[in-house]
C-alpha cells in the first residue's frame, strides 16, 4: 500500500531526511486552471462519433431498463407518500443517468457508498424495491443491505460516510484486493469538511475510490452558486491532487465510461478519481419540500429538455435498439414491478417494537437489559402485542 | 504506563495480523507521549500509519477499515481534539452496527490521552468521558495503572464493539509497577474492588484513583477509618451491581471525577444508587469533581483538580452525618 511521504525513511545513521519541496519555486505537478469535461450523448440523443464507447446492445438495453425503474420506482414512491402510507423520502427524478451510470462498472466484490437519493444504484446492486419501501416506511429491517451486497447504508448527516467510505478502499489496500468503491455525494456535501478530508485520505493513501460529486444544482433551498465560489466541484479533486473530470450527468454514456475508467484506475493501484456530475434535481428535495418557494420554474423547464430517459431513448431508437412500442413496453413493464414491489410491501410483518434494543452492541450490556426489561413493561401495559 | 500501553499494542500488532494503528505522528516520532515507539519500525509504514492532521477524518476512515475487517486503533494526540471527531464517532462509529442491524460491526479502538496535571496548554487537559459515556454503541474504558492498562487494551482491541480508551496522561510516567510479559486481558464492563473496607465507599477512576489512594492510606492509618475503594475501570457500560453491592454494604459513599460536575460520571452513579441502594444510605452520597468551567490554564490547574485532602475531609464529613 502507498503511504504518505514514503520516502521518508531514517537511515541507519540514524540521520533524518527531509522528504519536503525543498523550494518555494518548484513548480506543482497539477494544472489547477483545467478540467476536462465529457459528454458523448449531447441533450437531442446526438453521439460523438469519436467517443461512443462498444457497450453492447444487451448491456445498453439493460441499463435503459433500470434508468426506467427508477423512475418507476420513485413516481410509485411518491403515490404512497401522497397516500400516506410512505415515509418522507428524496426523490431520484432527473438523476437517473447520473446515479445509474455510476455504478454501471462495479462488481459484487466492490463497495457502493450511496446518498439517500441513489434509488435507482441500489436496485442495480441488488436491493429489492420492497426492501427500499421498508427503509424509507421506517423498519429498521429496512436498512441493513441485503445478503451479499457490498453497500455502506448511506448517510442521513450530509457527506458523513465519505470517510468510512474511503477507509473500506483503505481496507482494501491492508488486506491486498483488487476491489474499489465508489462513493456517492453531493453539491451540498461538497462544503462539509469531512468531504475534503476524505478526499485528503483517499489521495494521500492512493485509496480506490472513484467519488461521485452529483451536482444537481440544488441542496434544499441553497443553490450552487451559494455553496461555493468555484462552481466547478471537480476542481476539489485536483486540489487534492487526484485525477478529476466534469462529466455531463444526464448522458448516461459519459458516465458510464468516466466511471469505467476511474474503477479501472481504482483497481491497477493508481488511487482515487473525482468525478463531478453535473445534473438537476427535477423534483422536490423530499416530500416534505416545496421548491417553488425557492425556485424558478424557468430553470426546471429547461432541464427537462435535458431528460436523460429521453435522451438515452433517442440515441438507442437512433441505432435500431428502441422504437416506440418497445419504449411503451418498457415502461408498462417498471411500472408493473413497482406495484409489485408496493403489494410485496404491503404483505410483510409489522414493526417488532421490541427489536429496538437488539444490536447496539455484541452481547447486551446489562444496564441495557434492564432498559430493555422496563420498555417491555411499558409495551404490556399499552397493550401492545 | 505509557511502555505497559506500548507492551500491549505491540503484543497485539504480533497476535493479530489484522491490527494496525493510525494516527498523527505515531510512526517515526513514536507518538508524542512515546507510546507507539518503535511499532513502525517492526510492523512497517502499512500497519503503523502516520496519517494527515485531520482527527475527523482519521476516525471516519478507521471505521471503514473496521467494517472492512480490519482492527484499527486510533490514536488521538490530545482526548481535547477527539471534539473534531465528534461527528464520526456519533454517526459512525458507535451506529454502524445498530444501524445495519449486525450486518455490519467496527472493532476499532480509539486511544488518547486525557486530563490534566501536566502542565500544558489549553484543550490538552479535557477529561469530557462523559460525553462518550452519553453516546449509545461505544464502550469507554480508562485504566488507572500500568497493568490494567495493558490488560484492558489488549481486551479493548480484541472486542468486536467500538471502544473510547482515554489513559490519564498524568499517570503515563507517574509511578512504576510490574507488568508481566506473557499477555494479559482483563474484563471489560468490570470495575475492581481495590481495598475491601466496611466503613464507607469511595469510587473513582483513572488519573484520580492516585488521589483517592494517597487519601484512603491517611483515613486508615490516621483515623482508623475502613474505605472501601472502587475502581471503575469501565465508564461505560457501568458496573452498576459491584457499586451497588458495595454500598449497600457500608451505607455511605463518596465520588471522585475529575471532569466537570453537571452531567457527570459521578451524576450517573449517584442517580444509579439512588435506584437500587436508597433504603441502605445512612448519609448523602457526595462528589467531588472538576468545577463547570473550561479546564483552567496550568498555572492554577492544581486548584482546579481533586486532591487528596478534600477527600479526606469529603469522607469525614459523610462519616459524620447525622
Amino acid at each position: 500500500m502507498s503511504v504518505p511521504n514514503s520516502d521518508k525513511k531514517t537511515t541507519s545513521s540514524e540521520e533524518v531526511v527531509s522528504p519536503n519541496t525543498p523550494s518555494v519555486m518548484d513548480t506543482t505537478p497539477i494544472d489547477l486552471g483545467h478540467i476536462e469535461v465529457l459528454q458523448i450523448l449531447n441533450e437531442h440523443g446526438e453521439v460523438d462519433k469519436g467517443l461512443e464507447p462498444d457497450f453492447s446492445d444487451e448491456r445498453l438495453l439493460e441499463i435503459y431498463r433500470a434508468m426506467v425503474l427508477a423512475r418507476a420506482f420513485d413516481t410509485r414512491m411518491m403515490t404512497m407518500q401522497r397516500q400516506g402510507k410512505m415515509g418522507t423520502f428524496a426523490p431520484n427524478i432527473g438523476q437517473e443517468a447520473c446515479i445509474i451510470g455510476q455504478v454501471a462498472s462495479l462488481t459484487k466484490e466492490d463497495w457502493f457508498a450511496p446518498s439517500y437519493r441513489s434509488f435507482g444504484a441500489q436496485i442495480m446492486r441488488g436491493w429489492s424495491m420492497e426492501h427500499l419501501m421498508r427503509l424509507w416506511a421506517g423498519f429498521h429491517d429496512g436498512f441493513p443491505p441485503p445478503e451479499g451486497v457490498n453497500d455502506l447504508p448511506f448517510s442521513i448527516v450530509i457527506g458523513s460516510h465519505v470517510l468510512p467510505a474511503v477507509g473500506i478502499g483503505m481496507g482494501m489496500q491492508y488486506k491486498k484486493k483488487n476491489d474499489c468503491v465508489v462513493v456517492n455525494y453531493g453539491d451540498g456535501a461538497s462544503s462539509q469538511g469531512a468531504v475534503s478530508e476524505a478526499l485528503n485520505f483517499a489521495a494521500v493513501y492512493k485509496a480506490p475510490v472513484v467519488f461521485i460529486c452529483e451536482n444537481n444544482g440544488w441542496a434544499i433551498s441553497t443553490p450552487t452558486s451559494k455553496q461555493t465560489a468555484n462552481e466547478i466541484l471537480a476542481a476539489h479533486g485536483a486540489a487534492h491532487g487526484m485525477p478529476c473530470i466534469r462529466v455531463d450527468g444526464n448522458d448516461i454514456l459519459a458516465m458510464m465510461c468516466a466511471t469505467k475508467e476511474a474503477t479501472e484506475r481504482a483497481r491497477n493501484g493508481a488511487g482515487p478519481t473525482l468525478i463531478e456530475a453535473v445534473t438537476f434535481r427535477m423534483s422536490l428535495h423530499t416530500t416534505a419540500d416545496d421548491p417553488t418557494v425557492y425556485r424558478n420554474e424557468d430553470e426546471v423547464k429547461m432541464w427537462e429538455s435535458r431528460c436523460p430517459i429521453l435522451r438515452f431513448a433517442t440515441y438507442l431508437t437512433k441505432k435500431g435498439l428502441l422504437d416506440s412500442g418497445a419504449i411503451e413496453e418498457t415502461l408498462a413493464a417498471c411500472e408493473e414491478d413497482a406495484i409489485k414491489a408496493r403489494d410485496a410491501f404491503y404483505a410483510m410483518p409489522p414493526a417488532k417494537p421490541e427489536e429496538i434494543f437488539d444490536h447496539l452492541y455484541e452481547s447486551m450490556p446489562k444496564e441495557l437489559q434492564a432498559q430493555r426489561e422496563e420498555y417491555l413493561r411499558r409495551l404490556r401495559q399499552k397493550g401492545v402485542e | 504506563m505509557v511502555e505497559a500501553v506500548n507492551l500491549a499494542l505491540s503484543q497485539e500488532m504480533e497476535r493479530d495480523e489484522s491490527v494496525c494503528m493510525l494516527g498523527e505522528d505515531i510512526g517515526v516520532n513514536g507518538g508524542v507521549f512515546r507510546a507507539t515507539k518503535d511499532l513502525q519500525k517492526h510492523h512497517g509504514e502499512e500497519r503503523v500509519m502516520d496519517t494527515p492532521l485531520a482527527e475527523c477524518g482519521i476516525v471516519g476512515v478507521a471505521v471503514g477499515m473496521a467494517m472492512y475487517g480490519v482492527r484499527p486503533v486510533v490514536e488521538i494526540q490530545f482526548s481535547g481534539f477527539t471534539m473534531q471527531a465528534f461527528d464520526q464517532i456519533e454517526q459512525n462509529m458507535a451506529r454502524l452496527r445498530n444501524r445495519t442491524r449486525g450486518k455490519y460491526t467496527v472493532p476499532m479502538v480509539l486511544r488518547t490521552p486525557y486530563g490534566g496535571g501536566i502542565r500544558a496548554v489549553e484543550h490538552h487537559s479535557e477529561s469530557r468521558e462523559a460525553y462518550w459515556a452519553h453516546t449509545p454503541g461505544v464502550k469507554v474504558v480508562i485504566p488507572s495503572g500500568p497493568r490494567n492498562a495493558r490488560a484492558l487494551l489488549a481486551a479493548s482491541i480484541r472486542e468486536d464493539n467500538p471502544i473510547i480508551f482515554y489513559e490519564p496522561k498524568a499517570v503515563y510516567r507517574a509511578f512504576r509497577e510490574e507488568v508481566p510479559d506473557e499477555p494479559e486481558l482483563m474484563e471489560i464492563g468490570k470495575a475492581e474492588i481495590v481495598r475491601e473496607g466496611k466503613d464507607i465507599t469511595l469510587i473513582s477512576y483513572g488519573a484520580m484513583m492516585r488521589p483517592c489512594k494517597e487519601a484512603v492510606s491517611d483515613l486508615v492509618d490516621d483515623y482508623g477509618i475502613d474505605v472501601e475503594l472502587i475502581d471503575l475501570l469501565t465508564i461505560s457500560p457501568m458496573d452498576t451491581e459491584t457499586l451497588a453491592k458495595s454500598v449497600q454494604k457500608t451505607g455511605r459513599c463518596v465520588i471522585v471525577n475529575e471532569g466537570q460536575r453537571t452531567c457527570g460520571v459521578a451524576s450517573e452513579i449517584i442517580a444509579r444508587l439512588n435506584e437500587v441502594a436508597f433504603e441502605y444510605l445512612e448519609a448523602p452520597i457526595k462528589r467531588i469533581t472538576g468545577f463547570d468551567i473550561p479546564f483552567p490554564y496550568f498555572q492554577v490547574e492544581e486548584h482546579f483538580l481533586p486532591e487528596s485532602e478534600e477527600i479526606v475531609l469529603a469522607i469525614k464529613e459523610t462519616l459524620d452525618w447525622q
